[in-house]
């Protein structure tokens, strides 16, 4: 937090210097009409009148002015450092892995990058300040008060006692309640998330009630938070309107006894009752102050918890030169956190440069966590992985992720033109690298949209077929030109014929490349020189798919479409 | 760096970023009526309230007054050796106020924080609920993040005003009007004096709401493009890395941010204006009070005492100003959000609920759909079905087929009514879908669609979605019959297990049988399947097409699929090529015969080898 007021430190100097003029003409202002009255009025000296009463208009302009240098200075800090700290959590973000990212709802980090930001900036900008002046006001006042009367201005000090320790309570209980608000609001953003992105799912089987229910539910506790939170803070801010008032008759009480026992005087005791007034509002007002302060503690909390948190996986120092795409597995084991049942283990693969290898598999058996090891999107937990000889997490990670590229089973794609969509990986992509490969991919569909290739695509491409995406996707994968080209079932929502085309264009990229096919069809499995059967979290047989066709009857089973197909239930052949 | 941000976006055929908007007087009567609607419930709650807040603030005004009446009239008997009496009766009397104010106040809080906390409840579950409703083009223009934007900044935006700004704003209002009255009172002479200030203010407060109008709507704009680029760099985050996206989602991101930052400041500026303005205003007033006063009293046209009073309450009338003005700020912003919120609640669905919906013949759908005439396009130049004429009779298991981008999703979309068709109508048993009420239409329609989507949840709760009322036992049943339950109950905690953040614990093939399950599990009479298998390995296929075919004897299906395995349990088939049905009749009259679909089957077969 420090760090992001660094830069600005003259401008907070300024801020509090404006702030403590500020406050002392406020002070002399009362003090000045005292001297109007005490002075000419009680004595008619109309001649002083006009300079104590310009003196009066002059310390009101300070006063203004000053409030508005302090707010006009303090707009870049305040706003300069929520931007930072956005920025630096969106950064951090994209630098935390997908471990994090499944784990945690994106509703909640939304969450703490809008609204736990903003609370801490309506803290800087206008809490903090307040807080603080407040208080300096209140102390000021009380010592005034002490010098004027000590026995009364005592008493006056004594008063912050009360306020003091229900403060420390009330602060306890308080911070409890808003991190469970800010956390319950949390997830009803999760909840409108999923609303929204999977409003076709909720179409589709007339969903809207049961949908509507769960987020009610939600919002019924943080209606119910909330309400504990008004609670309390209704009880706290009763009490600190009280103990002034309270105060306050006391103070008239045992001044009129002075009065009486001539150790005050008449106009001693109009003074000090008069400026014991100016503290009411401050004490009032403070416990406004003291919830927001808390809110954005609890704010800061909730940002450094990401923050805070180490990306699992880090970048390597070294880069590849001219990568050969060498790819190896050795000893290979992964287990997702929290899981003692590993998802593979013993995982020995070596595809050699230009080489390109299916991995074929059932159903949930590790295909694409194998695959997602590669750039590291995840790290295995025994074993490693090398690219020529190294170790891919000696590589840093722009130079493993320049090296390889994969095209998901789920498309990826985001509401930006085509270009940004295709060119994600490769910014600096000449306009006919971009059409070879919307061409490798078939996907000329793109010239066709009403703007060509600076058509937005809908949210996750979803204005596009699922053929289209998937292309696209593709394309995206193959221009990056990468050593090592992943292909995660990618062929799976293209119609027989645009199969064909796609692969055979393929096969001339992956000539070049060094390639892994994640397959469920022999179509595809074709594209490969060999092909690796995942069984029970691990690569039993490596061999040609005709070999291991005639051989393994696993794979058998897996690929071919007439493996003990009884006739009689229907088969085509 | 501008230009790089205003290209990657691209361009969409309607700029829907935000939501028409005429003349501001229009928003603000929008608004407003949406706020008189939220607070209607409340009448008399606010009767009270008022009642309440006025007691508390009478009590504490009373206080600086009463101090007042015990110098001056319970300190002389004292000095004259009368006794404390009057004294301790005034010192009585400020204790009781003082114990009222708290007690008021404290009433007040929970009373006004009760009723905004039900306005938000309320405002929540109308503008989600709503959402809900709105029809599938709106939300693929509008976003799913600006959705978000709206039920979550926007709403806080209120809720932040509900909170503080509306007990601050009361309470400085009407100890502003008190001590007016008081002021008033005391001297009327000096009263007016120190009231001549006051249209100034308004002015002044005037210029300042117009200004803040247009600021703050920029504010809610821009922090929209920022939840929107954020919700979808972190919903496509893997994409991001694998791509080594980040550098330029850092570009862009820190533009958005930029944006809202300058639309924070503008509004910070305008407020860094008005408040000293107002504390000028106020300070100008106490001076010239003060001046003139002493003036008069040098005529002894006022007391001294009056004097000293007047001016302890001046200052007392203008100090809330400031929380008036700072309150007056979150009502401005709530009041750009308000509009926002309204703009969305009067959005028309375009895909309606019907006004008097028709019920089906014999209570119960069937199953048979007509395509009369049917023309669709997503964009006006652009006509996806030129024009489509198709009866599938109920209980018939129908396969579609045709290149990808043929159309064959927008026509099962059709008939789950996502979208009504541009021309012609779609019949469900002779009735037009758009004569349906909604829990009929999808009691009788379910769709797998192409992108499968869990929730957050166990996979017990994703099939349940299906039907919400269904027991463990028919979850089960459903997840057996299409060969789900086996992969299920390897799972770490079976059915009970979380399948994470949209479904992102399951492997693609396992989503995609929980999809399916799901949609078993609904038993529509109408059933369409989108590529509900494509990412099964074939033993996995197999078993669903065995289930299928008991699953579809006695419903009608569409069935949409690239692989040709799940044509041979279907009825019949339908050819798509652009839009239009070119070849239709069964499985092995179409391979028979040497059209289109023919050539298909063979390549198929070709491609098993
Ligand atoms: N984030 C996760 N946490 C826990 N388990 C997971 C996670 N992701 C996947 N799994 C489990 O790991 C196994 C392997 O998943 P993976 O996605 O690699 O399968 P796959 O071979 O690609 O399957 P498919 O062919 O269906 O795509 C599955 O059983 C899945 O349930
Ligand atoms: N929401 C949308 N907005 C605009 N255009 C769309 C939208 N959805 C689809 N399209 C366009 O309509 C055409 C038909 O799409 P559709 O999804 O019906 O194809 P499909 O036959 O299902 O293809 P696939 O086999 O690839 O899924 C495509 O050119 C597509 O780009
Ligand atoms: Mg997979
Ligand atoms: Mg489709």
């Amino acid at each position: 937090m420090k760090s992001y007021l660094r830069p600005y430190v003259l401008r907070l100097v300024l801020i509090w210097l404006a702030a403590m003029i500020g406050i002392g003409a406020s002070i002399t202002l009362p003090l000045i009409s005292e001297q109007v009255i005490d002075g000419p009025v009680l004595h008619g000296d109309q001649g002083a009148l006009l300079p104590l009463g310009l003196v009066a208009l002059g310390v009101g302009a300070v006063e203004a002015f000053m409030i508005f240098f302090r707010r006009w200075v303090q707009i870049k800090p305040v706003l300069g450092l929520e931007t930072a700290i956005r920025d630096d959590l969106y950064e951090h973000l994209q630098r935390l892995p997908m471990g994090f990212h499944g784990d945690w709802q994106s509703g909640q980090l939304l969450s703490r990058a809008t609204t736990d930001l903003s609370t801490i900036r309506r803290f800087l900008g206008f809490g903090m300040l307040f807080l603080v002046m407040n208080i300096l006001q209140l102390i000021t006042v009380t010592v005034l008060l002490l010098n004027k009367y000590w026995p009364l201005g005592l008493l006056v000090a004594a008063s912050a006692v009360p306020i003091v320790v229900v403060s420390l309570r009330f602060e306890k209980r308080y911070i409890r309640i808003s991190r469970q608000v800010q956390d319950q609001q949390g997830d009803l953003a999760t909840l409108v998330e999923e609303s929204a992105i999977g409003i076709r799912t909720i179409k589709a089987f007339g969903r809207r009630h049961h949908v509507f229910d769960n987020y009610d539910e939600a919002a019924l506790k943080v209606y119910g938070s909330s309400l504990d939170k008004v609670r309390l803070s209704a009880k706290f801010f009763a009490f600190l309107g009280l103990i002034p008032n309270v105060t306050l008759a006391l103070v008239l009480l045992l001044g009129s006894l002075a009065v009486g026992s001539g150790s005050l005087t008449l106009g001693g005791l109009v003074a000090f009752t008069t400026l014991m007034l100016q503290l009411v509002w401050p004490i009032a007002s403070l416990g406004h102050i003291l919830a927001m302060a808390q809110e954005a503690m609890t704010s800061a909390d909730r940002v450094m918890e990401v923050m805070d948190t180490v990306p699992a996986i880090e970048s390597g120092d070294r880069t590849i030169d001219t990568p050969r795409g060498h790819l190896r597995f050795e000893g290979v084991g992964f287990s997702f956190p929290g899981s003692d049942e590993p998802v593979l283990h013993d995982v020995w693969l070596d595809v050699r440069p230009g080489e390109t290898v299916a991995i074929v598999g059932a159903t949930g058996s590790g295909k694409t966590t194998l695959t997602a090891l590669v750039p590291r999107l995840i790290d295995p937990t025994e074993g490693r992985i090398t690219i020529d000889g190294q170790d891919v997490r000696d590589l840093t990670l722009p130079a493993l992720r320049s090296v390889v590229a994969t095209a998901f089973e789920e498309p990826t794609l985001f509401s930006m033109s085509v270009r940004e969509n295709l060119t994600l990986g490769r910014l600096d992509a000449t306009e006919e690298e971009l059409a070879a490969a919307i061409q490798t991919a078939q996907a000329m569909f793109v010239y066709d949209l009403p703007w060509g290739l600076d058509t937005r695509i809908g949210e996750q491409g979803l204005s596009l077929s699922g053929g289209q995406r998937q292309r696209l996707a593709l394309a995206r994968a193959v221009l990056s030109k990468p050593r090592i080209l992943v292909l995660d079932d990618t062929l799976s929502a293209l119609d027989v014929e645009t199969e064909a085309l796609v692969e055979e264009a393929l096969r001339h990229v992956l000539r070049e490349a060094t390639g892994i096919v994640v397959a469920h069809r022999a179509s595809t499995v074709l594209l490969a020189d060999k092909v690796a059967l995942l069984r029970d979290g691990t690569i039993t047989h490596v061999g040609r798919h005709n070999e291991l066709l005639a051989e393994v009857p696993e794979y058998r089973e897996l690929l071919a479409q007439d493996a003990d197909f009884d006739p009689s239930e229907g088969a085509l052949r | 760096m501008t230009t790089a941000t205003t290209t990657w976006r691209g361009v969409a055929s309607e700029e829907q970023d935000e939501l028409p908007e005429k003349v501001s007087v229009l928003l603000r009567a929008r608004s407003r009526r949406l706020l008189g609607d939220l607070l209607s419930p409340y009448k008399k709650s606010i009767a009270w309230l008022t009642t309440v807040i006025v007691i508390s603030n009478a009590a504490g005004l009373a206080i600086p007054y009463l101090v007042k009446v015990g110098i001056d009239e319970g300190i002389p008997p004292m000095l004259h050796g009368g006794g404390p009496a009057t004294m301790l009766t005034v010192v009585g009397v400020i204790l009781a106020a003082a114990v009222t104010q708290a007690v008021t106040r404290q009433a007040f809080l929970r009373l006004s924080g009760r009723i905004g906390q039900s306005i938000l409840l309320e405002l929540r579950r109308r503008v989600f609920d709503h959402f809900q409703r709105l029809s599938l083009s709106f939300h693929e223009k509008y976003t799913s993040g600006r959705v978000i934007s709206r039920l979550t900044s926007d709403v806080e935006a209120i809720a932040e005003l509900l909170q503080a700004g509306f007990d601050g704003l009361v309470t400085a209002v009407l100890t502003m009007i008190g001590t007016a009255v008081l002021l008033l009172v005391l001297d009327v002479h000096l009263g007016l004096v120190a009231l001549v200030p006051l249209p100034i203010l308004l002015l002044f407060t005037r210029w300042f709401r117009r200004q803040s109008a247009i600021v703050y709507r920029r504010t809610r704009e821009t922090v929209a493009l920022v939840i929107v680029h954020f919700v979808e760099s972190m919903t496509g985050i893997r994409a991001v890395q694998a791509f080594r996206r980040e550098p330029r989602n850092q570009e862009i991101f820190k533009e958005l941010n930029d944006g809202y930052r300058g639309a924070n400041a503008s509004s910070m500026q305008l407020i860094a204006v008005f408040m000293p303005g107002i504390k000028l205003i106020g300070n100008i007033t106490v001076g010239g009070v003060l001046i003139y006063g002493a003036y008069l009293a040098f005529n002894q046209e006022v007391t001294v005492g009056v004097l000293a009073a007047f001016l302890l309450y001046l200052r007392q009338f203008y100090e809330p100003m400031q929380e008036i003005s700072q309150f007056y700020n979150t009502l401005q912003s709530a009041g750009a959000a308000l509009e926002k919120l309204s703009g969305v609640l009067e959005e028309e669905p375009d895909v309606p609920e019907p006004r008097d919906p028709q019920p089906l013949p014999q209570g119960r759908a069937r199953g048979k759909v007509r395509f009369e005439d049917v023309r669709f396009a997503y964009v006006e130049e652009m006509p996806i079905l030129p024009n489509l004429d198709l009866t599938i009779p109920a209980g018939q298991s129908v396969a579609l087929v045709g290149a990808t981008g043929a159309g064959k999703t927008t026509l099962a979309k059709l008939i789950s009514r996502f979208y009504d068709p541009t021309g012609g109508r779609v019949l469900l048993d002779g009735v037009d879908l758009r004569t349906l009420d909604e829990p009929t239409l999808r009691q009788a329609v379910v769709m797998v669609t192409q992108e499968n989507f869990l929730f957050s949840g166990t996979v017990a709760d994703n099939i349940r979605f299906g039907r919400p009322e269904a027991t463990e036992r028919q979850i089960r049943e459903a997840a057996k019959a299409i060969g789900a339950h086996d992969f299920i109950s390897a799972l770490p905690e079976g059915y009970d297990t979380e399948v994470g953040k949209r479904g992102g614990r399951m492997s693609a093939g396992q989503r995609q049988l929980v999809a399916f399950a799901r949609a078993f599990l609904a038993d529509p009479a109408v059933l369409i399947l989108d590529e509900a298998t494509s990412s099964l390995d074939v033993p996995s296929e197999r078993l669903v097409q065995r289930a299928l075919r008991t699953i579809l004897a006695d419903r009608t299906a569409l069935i949409i699929a690239h692989r040709l395995s799940t044509v041979e349990i279907a009825d019949r088939v339908l050819v798509m090529d652009r839009g239009e049905i070119v070849e239709d009749g069964p499985p092995d009259q179409l391979i028979a015969a040497s059209g289109r679909f023919a050539g298909l089957h063979q390549a198929w077969l070709d491609s098993l080898s």
